[in-house]
């Protein structure tokens, strides 16, 4: 299934792009994090990376549709 | 009142948002760029916001505020795009009947506005006559 990630920060930087897309069979939130750092090792640098799923934060059990936004959330820094 | 915006924060309008005739304090927060960061000279910053995301958590803020403290009036503005040092980068603004609590308002929204809203800024630094460097933080 394809999955289209939308990247924020310093994401984007490494994933190189505002959209990204990756290819999951059975997709949930856990292999795409796994998935995500096998291809991008630089994420595992980061503090703390979450994944929201429609503007919610996601559990790393929920599973993932072609149709769902997703986007990776690394630290925020506004202000 | 939450605003996500490209333009200048027009900072009166904030006020005048959160503003009540039954307050007797009205607190603000304005925050500013700075010209020095890393030890360098900042040239611009980019700001970037989740901004469904971002408009949701604030109100979550918010109403978390409202729980804790007897806010009569309240507006958030954060400004996205490029700023220079200087510029106005958020505004937030309380109103309630007495200083203590729109004070104490006021201090937990921009902290938890800083920690939790998904909004990210990128430093564009000077180093050197013609280099630039980027930070995240």
């Amino acid at each position: 299934m394809k999955l289209k990630i939308k990247t924020f920060g310093i994401t984007r930087d490494i994933l190189g792009g505002r959209l990204v897309e990756i290819e999951i069979s059975q997709p949930t939130v856990s292999l795409l994090r796994s998935e995500l750092t096998r291809r991008y090792p630089d994420l595992e640098n980061l503090n703390s990376l979450f994944v929201a799923v429609n503007n919610k934060y996601a559990d790393e059990s929920e599973e993932l549709s072609s149709t769902d936004e997703i986007a990776l959330i690394p630290p925020v820094s506004g202000g | 009142m939450i605003k996500i915006t490209e333009k200048p924060i027009d900072v009166q309008k904030v006020i005048d948002t959160a503003s009540s005739l039954n307050a007797g304090a009205v607190n603000v927060f304005i925050g500013t760029v700075r010209s020095k960061a890393h030890g360098k000279n900042v040239v611009w910053l980019e700001y970037e916001s989740y901004e469904s995301m971002t408009v949701a958590e604030i109100r979550k803020i918010i109403d978390e505020a409202s729980h804790r403290w007897p806010l009569l009036g309240w507006a958030v503005s954060h400004r996205i795009g490029t700023l220079k040092p200087g510029e106005v980068s958020v505004v937030v603004a309380v109103s309630s009947p007495h200083r203590k609590e729109s004070f104490e308002a006021c201090q937990y929204i921009i902290d938890e506005v800083k920690t939790k809203a998904q909004i990210w800024k990128k430093k564009y630094l000077k180093t050197g006559r013609n280099g630039f460097q980027q930070a995240h933080k």
